[in-house]
């Protein structure tokens, strides 16, 4: 194997060459900055890569350790010390962290770097990372065409083979769709599963750190290295984390699988719908049984989300006032205008659309038609989840209705864009598990855009999720395609 | 402005702190009309009978023992502040 070919490896097998002692850390990251530097002009996937730190950190890795030695790249929106963490806003230009976030004090313990901040939709609100005010991040597959969002960055950087995985945050699906649509797997564990302390919050009670990798096997490699208890965290859930891989490798006999039928819905592609079901034909063929089951509130899923998510964001969101770090408006004539100007010149549209819509529903007169009602609206949300899973051990669907769109196509109507997020919203509603695994491509103007099969599992069970996931794409090989920059890349 | 939602996205800039030019705050106004037209569907759902959830997960009550640690310096605190002296964060005069 020469060095061009490192960077398309997963993480078990890099790890394993490593701790061969057939090639070496510092080898590794020197063979991922070559091909950083190949191929991210065009994907635009990073914001910032410190290769000195790296270096460092390579020279003294332990390689026996877990991802000992394995470069591992990290969402701008998770505190690294001393790196940038923009979160993709002009707010937190020339923000340098003065802490480790608890995963990457967790990552650095099994051995693995952080290396390299990856794009994002401003503060992760977004599906398709142009909500960035930092530059544009390109769809792996067609550069035409968006990486999905927010963790865009991340998801684009597996992909392209210029990450041997990463960490993103999901809030509404920002693991899952971005890693749907660049043709990787993305996992968000169960709320509460890994600790939120040091990323930077959206919405506390949606928010959860998550691994986007090249296999469903290395989403579990870093799953054993951050899940569990934080006394940082108070919502740390205080319940020992199992060994992700351990059962990995058992088949699917005798695993209930749900079809909602609530998400038939008008508006999913047939290419999509065609590699849902090839996909669950598939799982059948292995063994599973699908059960059908109904999931009557997914109807209100997005319209609580949208008022529980601004709402949390407009509390979150205070902090960035110019006062304690970051951006603040040149010449305050007072507090208020010091306020004022810090938050439109340093906040893009989004955001402040959230914050205002978050204001409005916490409003005195409004608060119980909407913030009230919406809490209640996800109570019943959960105890559909709930019921579900006393039929069955993972939901089915498309993580997706549709493949990549192109870049600029929903920017103006805010409302399209949510109704996008409809088979991922609920997940963090309900505070389960879920992933996202490559289950096949649609043919759309001569390029191949990856789709994505969701599986959903209920609290805390993670490791039968990754499981069945890991026995579907065993039996496949959407997994093993690379777009053509990476393959282009290689032969450069 | 014109509007057709009881939102009124002039007055919750303000009590946001967020400036905004008169051109945002009409889009804006527009597309966040769009939304609440959009929720109105929650009213649909029957919730008499339902106790709001804060949280997905039921997290009661958490406590960690009250011991001193360490943590970052004053100096670490302020080292991204975009003004400072004397080991504070200057602002514009609050106080007359």
């Amino acid at each position: 194997m020469t060095a061009e070919d490192l960077p398309a490896l997963s993480i078990a097998d890099v790890q394993s060459l490593l701790r061969r002692r057939e090639v070496s850390a510092r080898e590794i990251i020197d063979a991922l900055v070559a091909r950083i530097e190949a191929v991210d002009p065009e994907v635009g996937a990073y914001l910032s890569l410190d290769r000195e730190a790296a270096a460092k950190d390579a020279e003294k890795a332990n390689v026996d350790l877990p991802l000992g030695g394995v470069p591992l790249a990290i969402k701008d929106i998770i505190n690294v010390m001393g790196q940038p963490c923009t979160c993709g806003s002009k707010i937190l230009n020339g923000y340098r962290a003065t802490y480790d976030a608890t995963v990457i004090r967790k990552l650095r313990t099994a051995g693995a770097i952080p290396f390299g901040k990856t794009n994002l939709d401003e503060f992760a609100m977004g599906s398709s990372t142009e909500n960035s005010a930092m530059k544009l991040t390109r769809n792996p597959w067609d550069l035409s065409r968006v990486p999905g969002g927010s963790s865009g960055g991340s998801a684009a950087a597996v992909a392209a083979d210029i990450a041997f995985g990463a960490l993103g945050s999901d809030t509404g699906g920002s693991i899952r769709q971005p890693a749907a649509l660049s043709g990787i797997v993305g996992f968000k564990p169960t709320y509460g599963r890994v600790s939120r302390f040091g990323l930077v919050a959206f919405a506390s009670s949606l928010d959860q750190i998550g691994p986007l990798t090249k296999t469903v096997r290395d989403a579990a490699l870093i799953m054993n290295a951050i899940a569990g208890h934080d006394p940082q965290d108070s919502t740390a859930l205080n319940e020992p984390a199992p060994n992700y891989t351990a059962k990995l490798g058992e088949d699917l006999r005798g695993v209930r699988l749900g079809l909602p039928k609530e998400y038939l819905i008008k508006g999913i592609d047939p290419q999509v719908k065609a590699a849902i079901n090839a996909a669950v034909k598939q799982m059948t063929s292995l063994g599973a049984e699908i059960v059908e089951v109904s999931l009557p509130t997914t109807e209100y899923a997005i319209a609580v989300y949208y008022i529980v998510a601004t709402a949390e964001a407009s509390a979150n969101l205070a902090r960035f006032d110019g006062v304690r770090y970051g951006y603040r408006a040149e010449n305050p004539k007072d507090m208020l205008d010091l306020y004022g100007r810090t938050r439109e010149e340093g906040f893009g549209s989004e955001v402040k659309r959230r914050i205002i819509l978050g204001t409005y529903v916490l409003s005195s007169g409004y608060y119980d038609a909407y913030y009230l009602r919406a809490q209640k609206v996800r109570e019943l949300i959960r105890q559909d989840f709930a019921k579900a899973f006393e039929k069955v051990d993972a939901l089915v669907s498309p993580t997706s209705p549709v493949p990549a769109f192109k870049l600029g196509e929903r920017v103006a109507d805010p409302l399209q864009m949510y109704l996008a997020d409809i088979f991922t919203i609920a997940a963090n509603l309900a505070g389960i598990c879920g992933i996202s695994v490559p289950c096949g491509f649609a043919e759309v103007d001569g390029h191949r855009l990856p789709i994505g099969l969701q599986l959903l599992g209920k609290a805390l069970d993670e490791a039968r999720i990754l499981q069945i996931a890991h026995a579907y794409q065993q039996s496949t090989n959407w997994h093993k395609a690379r777009p053509p920059i990476a393959v282009g890349g290689r032969k450069a | 402005m014109p509007r057709n939602s009881e939102l009124d996205v002039a007055y919750v800039a303000r009590l946001a702190r967020i400036n905004l030019t008169e051109a945002e705050a009409e889009l804006f106004q527009k597309q966040l009309d769009d939304v609440l037209k959009y929720v109105e569907k929650l009213r649909q759902a029957d919730v008499s009978h339902v106790e709001a959830a804060a949280h997905a997960l039921p997290i009661f009550n958490v406590f960690r023992e009250d011991a001193p640690r360490d943590w970052f310096p004053a100096e670490q605190a302020l080292s991204n502040a975009p003004r400072q002296a004397n080991g504070l964060f200057i602002v514009p005069k609050v106080v007359e």
